[in-house]
């Protein structure tokens, strides 16, 4: 294992530990603050159950979602030295405006909300739940905007071989980002709506009080993630299209397809090796032309394959990388252009399948729980909860895919990006010893395993206890005046 | 431009080691101060709904650094690799510990998270102040900013001292913190500490910048030096006085001059190299174009003195002395 290696596991463990917590803080909030606004314009206790039940989950993983990104933003620096030199010009300032823009407005009124109950006025304290939420949404925004800069750089110019930000406008309205950002907030609500119905069906299963709190959570939750799989597919799509257009080997990654169709089929399942070089021993579930369609939108045009695809690239990028001891163990090695095939093919296949499954039980608990029907068998309350998974599942294949499908790129080449703006991620990596990595690779992946036990063990806690675990049932109806509403 | 941020990202630097000062100092004195749980939790409640906002401004101040001067943040992190990674660890385990603290009612679970609590905070603080020594007094880089010691470089006297002078600074103002925001017993046990151990706990930072200037001392840096001196000294008479909201003012303006003496010290450098001044990063050689610069001044102009602005109101809304009398009943499931 060299440095490369290992920051580059460092890096996809932490990110993708990071956004476990992310997508549901974010779908959460804005649904707490939905709930919160039930309740001030309704004045129906249910809502404000809701609020206060949902609201201290959020809450649980809102820590750990705050504690796994502070490690984000330092490891630019730490792990990828080169790679912040390089970019630091364009790169660092959406960063930035994260952290002005976002973070303060999301800590800040975190805060307020949390401790503020009964002692602002009822409508100033939703305004902060609403701050809150819609900074998660800002945050968002900002970092994909980053992200899809690696993956399709604009808005610069080369000047003494690194790029200058001429457009920051351009940055924020890069294409790519334009259409990541409704893919993963949809995604991110794919995660809150699971995780509505399959507590909410739990609870309705074991018969618990307070059934009208479930029932709206369960109906709330089921009709969310099936605008979100919607809106997932569409935005998907323009990817898909975005991708063929700006990284023509990631979609051939992402299919496995090794030589030229014309039209394409998409393979929905294989069996065998996917990284065959010749695709003989590959047995493929396909449908005619769908590829030819998610790429051009015309059931008959051309898609290239690997093996057309990497000659291009080695006319243009080089067939080796250059001697150089900051290459590590890659110097003067041949470059291999073909991202990990598995990873991607599954990758995808995984992203689309986890997140079709989650909608789908979102329809099925809405259907088997119609008109205060509830199935007896223990199979029901373990599916629920089971399926609170598949759309975790779904968004980290879609990151793995993304990101893995860019090697051996940080900065990927575009035909329609910047010429010349591109950088290996070999050529990315701190010069820092093994060691070092290895320690905080090692320390940050034990910590992270203590605390998803932590988070787990907690979230199972109040869960189990309902509403009843959130809102004393004895609360005197005016708290004694100068007791705190909320303390730690 | 590039002198101006370097100047934000001094303020940035400020405004996180007034802050979150205080609040690394509480998580220190927990054990001292808090002799029961209602005790502790006061304490731990006069920083809850603010310690997440504090944080942000080291992430601004990072990301300021990145946006700014990409050079000086990827050599000062690369190169400080292991004492970071500590310091990283250190905000997960107070960040985890504040929120999940009270969740169960438990003595056993909360005594875990309470030395997880102070631990933690003693190790951020000395971290901190490890890293920002570390960018004053440089590091042995090469022609390309990496680093060509061994991992522990950042660990000198030097740097040690910048540690001790950071965590003895919080130590006094999260005190004084206390003594502002407390009633009852434990405010009075958190004055009588802070003017116990403040000529202790204060004399690293006193030693730092006698160092400091001593190196690279210039005229300014001096009169800053001075009023650090003088400003910390008008906090301990104040606090003798009682007058602990002055003492709090009075801390900040000490805070305030250490910063412009410490930055007034590495400027015109960010991060200077101990083997060849001529490989030492400078405020020119690692600042971002000019137009890069100007949009985040535009983002920095708007974007400050609304933060300033929401910031200062939840100190306002959280603005009341809480004492043993305010704590709720625990209820959890
Ligand atoms: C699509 C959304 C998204 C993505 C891709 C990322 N994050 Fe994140 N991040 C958020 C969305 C988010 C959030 C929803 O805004 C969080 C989650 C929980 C929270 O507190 O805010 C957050 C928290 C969070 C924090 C703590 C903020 C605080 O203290 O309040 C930092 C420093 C980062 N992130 C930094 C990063 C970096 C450097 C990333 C890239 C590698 C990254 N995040 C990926
Ligand atoms: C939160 C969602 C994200 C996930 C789950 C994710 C996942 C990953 C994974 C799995 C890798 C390792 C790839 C490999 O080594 O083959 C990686 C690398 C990387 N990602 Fe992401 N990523 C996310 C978001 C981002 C964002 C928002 C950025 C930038 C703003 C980013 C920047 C990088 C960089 C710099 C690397 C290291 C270089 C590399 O290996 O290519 N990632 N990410
Ligand atoms: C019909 C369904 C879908 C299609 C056609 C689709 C398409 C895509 C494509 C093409 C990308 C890669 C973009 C790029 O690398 O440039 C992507 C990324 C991603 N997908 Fe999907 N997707 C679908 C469903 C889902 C579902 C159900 C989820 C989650 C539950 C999901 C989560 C993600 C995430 C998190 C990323 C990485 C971030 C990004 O680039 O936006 N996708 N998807």
């Amino acid at each position: 294992m060299d440095v490369l290696e290992l920051s580059r596991w460092q890096f996809g463990i932490t990110t993708v530990y990071h956004f476990l917590m992310v997508p549901l803080t974010i779908s959460l909030s804005l649904l707490v603050a939905a709930m919160q606004t039930a309740w001030v314009r309704t004045g129906d206790l249910k809502y404000l159950k809701m609020t206060k039940f949902w609201g201290k989950l959020l809450l649980i993983n809102f820590a750990m979602g705050v504690v796994t990104g502070i490690v984000q933003e330092f490891q630019f620096g730490m792990n990828w030295s080169a790679y912040s030199r390089f970019v630091g010009d364009v790169f660092g300032a959406p960063l930035a405006m994260e952290g002005l823009v976002a973070f303060f407005v999301e800590s800040t009124f975190l805060g307020l909300w949390i401790f503020g109950w009964d002692r602002l006025p009822k409508k100033v304290h939703l305004a902060c739940a609403w701050a809150f939420s819609l900074a998660t949404i800002a945050s968002a925004y900002f970092i994909l905007a980053a992200n899809s800069w690696m993956q399709h750089p604009v808005g610069a110019e080369l000047v003494d071989g690194r790029p200058r930000l001429t457009s920051i406008w351009a940055v924020l309205t890069n294409n790519t980002v334009l259409a990541a950002f409704p893919h993963t907030i949809f995604g991110a609500f794919s995660v809150a709506a699971a995780f509505l119905v399959g507590i909410a069906a739990w609870h309705l299963w074991r018969r618990t009080d307070e059934t009208p709190v479930w029932r709206s959570s369960l109906k709330l939750g089921a009709w969310v993630g099936v605008a979100a799989f919607a809106g997932l597919a569409a935005s998907g799509d323009i990817q898909g299209k975005l991708m063929f257009e700006q990284q023509p080997m990631k979609m051939a990654a992402a299919e496995a397809l090794c030589h030229t169709e014309e039209p394409a089929s998409f393979s929905v399942f294989a069996i065998g090796d996917v990284t065959s070089p010749n695709c003989e021993d590959v047995k493929s579930l396909t449908v005619p032309a769908l590829l030819s369609f998610l790429a051009h939108n015309d059931f008959s045009s051309e898609v290239k394959g690997i093996q057309d695809l990497v000659p291009l690239y080695q006319e243009k990028y080089g067939t080796n990388y250059p001697v150089d001891e900051r290459l590590g163990e890659l110097s003067g090695k041949p470059i291999d252009y073909v991202p990990a095939l598995p990873v991607t093919y599954w990758g995808f296949r995984l992203m689309i399948g986890f997140g079709a499954l989650s909608a789908f039980a979102g329809v099925a608990a809405l259907w088997l729980t119609r008109g205060g029907r509830m199935p007896r068998g223990r199979w029901f309350p373990r599916l629920a909860l089971a399926s609170i998974a598949t759309p975790f599942l779904g968004n980290s294949f879609g990151w793995i895919f993304t990101e893995m499908g860019r090697q051996p790129f940080v900065v990927v080449p575009n035909p329609s990006g910047v010429d010349g703006v591109w950088m290996f991620t070999a050529r990315a990596v701190s010069q820092t010893t093994v060691g070092e990595v290895l320690t905080s690779l090692i320390a940050l992946t034990l910590v992270y395993g203590a605390l998803a036990c932590v988070e787990v063990f907690l979230i199972r806690r109040y869960v189990r206890a309902g509403v009843a675990g959130v809102m004393p049932p004895d609360k005197p109806d005016k708290p004694a005046d100068d007791v705190l509403a909320f303390a730690y | 431009m590039e002198t101006l941020w370097f100047c934000v990202i001094a303020l940035l630097w400020l405004g996180y080691l007034f802050l979150e000062g205080f609040d690394f100092g509480v998580g220190m004195l927990l054990p001292v101060l808090g002799r029961d749980e209602t005790e502790r939790r006061v304490l731990i409640n006069t920083i809850g709904p603010v310690w997440d906002g504090n944080e942000v401004w080291l992430l601004v101040a990072g990301g300021a650094t990145f946006a700014a001067f990409p050079g000086w943040y990827a050599s000062l992190f690369s190169s400080a690799y292991l004492p970071l990674t500590l310091f990283l660890l250190a905000l997960i385990g107070r960040g985890v510990a504040f929120e999940y603290r009270g969740k169960v009612d438990t003595a056993r679970w909360r005594r875990n998270w309470d030395r997880l609590i102070i631990g933690c905070s003693w190790v951020a603080a000395l971290g901190v102040g490890l890293v920002l020594s570390t960018t004053v007094f440089g590091l042995p880089l090469d022609a390309a900013g990496d680093r060509v010691g061994s991992p522990f470089a950042a660990i000198r006297l030097e740097t040690l001292l910048g540690a001790l002078a950071i965590a003895g600074y919080a130590l006094v103002h999260g005190a004084i913190f206390l003594s502002l925001k407390t009633e009852g017993e434990v405010r009075e046990r958190a004055r009588a500490l802070a003017l116990k151990i403040a000529p202790a706990a204060l004399l690293p930072l006193v030693v730092l910048l006698l160092l400091v200037q001593l190196r690279f001392g210039s005229v300014w840096t001096w009169a800053a030096s001075i009023v650090v001196a003088m400003a910390a000294f008008g906090a301990l008479a104040r606090l003798a006085l009682r007058r602990e909201g002055q003492a709090f003012a009075l801390m900040g303006l000490a805070v305030a001059a250490a910063v412009v003496a410490l930055f007034g010290a590495l400027y015109p450098n960010v991060l200077p190299s101990t083997l060849d001044p001529a490989h030492s990063l400078t405020v020119a050689g690692t600042a971002s174009s000019p137009y890069t610069l100007t949009v985040m001044t535009w983002v920095a102009a708007f974007g400050t003195p609304a933060v300033l602005v929401y910031q200062g109101w939840t100190y306002w809304v959280f603005r009341k002395r809480i004492g043993t009398r305010h704590i709720p009943a625990v209820h959890v499931p």
